[in-house]
């Protein structure tokens, strides 16, 4: 399933939207910038509550597919600036991080 | 390829909301070059881990990486508080970042542990009160 259909199913509000057909080929959750670094695959959707501009940096070197900020966290209006110059997708929900994932769980299976 | 290319990033310490920028450009250099994305994940990742670390633990410092045809070398090089306990430093879990800092999403102690993961040699030559040197090797 590609980012874009992906929000558009789910209803996650798209804040910065670059790569549209890009494959959500699994899904990684985390907060921990370093830890996500590590485990993170290429082409995960990324679940995260962080809000701040190193968000993008990690997106970047990890080749997530998408970062979805959840829980209604406001992101800070530089990274959603960022995240467009530097090509990341970036999509905000108002669910709880484990009900984002039920959800794109289903809607990936 | 023929001489190794050199690039050389100055790593500004006041700023770690931007911190990765120089990361980021080696990043791109490398799919310039035309090197692996394997590589260049393991590279990035190495490099943006030792980046970050020098803006939040040493103020800032440099980085110099050499690209030779079968291997790319990274030099961070710093002169901040050196590291007490190496040892300590580089187990999972590890970290002595400040509350402001964690609140940014650092200091998970998986830093060092992911540059040594993703490298195929890591030196680290540190003194207290003098500053720290990590080279780290990828081959190609
Ligand atoms: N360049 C450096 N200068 C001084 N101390 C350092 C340097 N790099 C690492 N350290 C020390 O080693 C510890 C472990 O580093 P590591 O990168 O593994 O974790 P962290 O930076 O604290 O957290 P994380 O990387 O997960 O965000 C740091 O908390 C710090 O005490
Ligand atoms: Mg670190």
């Amino acid at each position: 399933m590609t980012v874009s259909d992906l929000s558009k199913q789910s209803g996650f509000r798209s804040l910065a939207m670059p790569f549209p057909d890009r494959e959500v080929s699994g899904v990684y959750v985390g907060d921990l910038l370093s830890w996500v670094m590590g485990r993170a695959n290429e082409g995960d959707l990324w679940l995260t509550i962080m809000t701040n501009v190193n968000v993008i940096a990690v997106a970047t070197l990890t080749g997530v597919s998408a970062v979805l900020l959840c829980e209604d966290c406001e992101p800070d209006s530089e990274l959603i600036k960022l995240a467009t110059e530097k090509g990341i997708n970036l999509l905000v929900t108002d669910k709880k991080i484990y009900e984002a994932c039920l959800f794109v769980g289903e809607a990936l299976s | 390829m023929g001489e190794p290319l050199t690039f050389h990033f100055d790593v500004d310490g006041d700023n770690f909301t931007s911190a990765g920028e120089a990361s980021l450009s080696m990043k791109k250099n490398l799919r310039q070059l035309g090197i692996s994305p394997e590589i260049i994940r393991r590279v990035s990742i190495a490099m943006y881990e030792g980046e970050i670390n020098m803006v939040i633990h040493a103020g800032g410092g440099t980085a110099d990486v050499t690209v030779h045809s079968d291997r790319i070398e990274i030099l961070l090089a710093d002169r901040g508080p050196g590291i007490e306990n190496i040892d300590l430093a580089m187990r999972e879990g590890f970290s002595t970042a400040p509350e402001n800092i964690r609140n940014l999403g650092f200091g998970a102690g998986m830093g060092l542990p992911n540059m040594k993961k993703n490298t195929d040699s890591l030196v680290v030559d540190t003194a207290l009160g003098v500053g720290t040197t990590i080279r780290m090797t990828v081959l190609i």
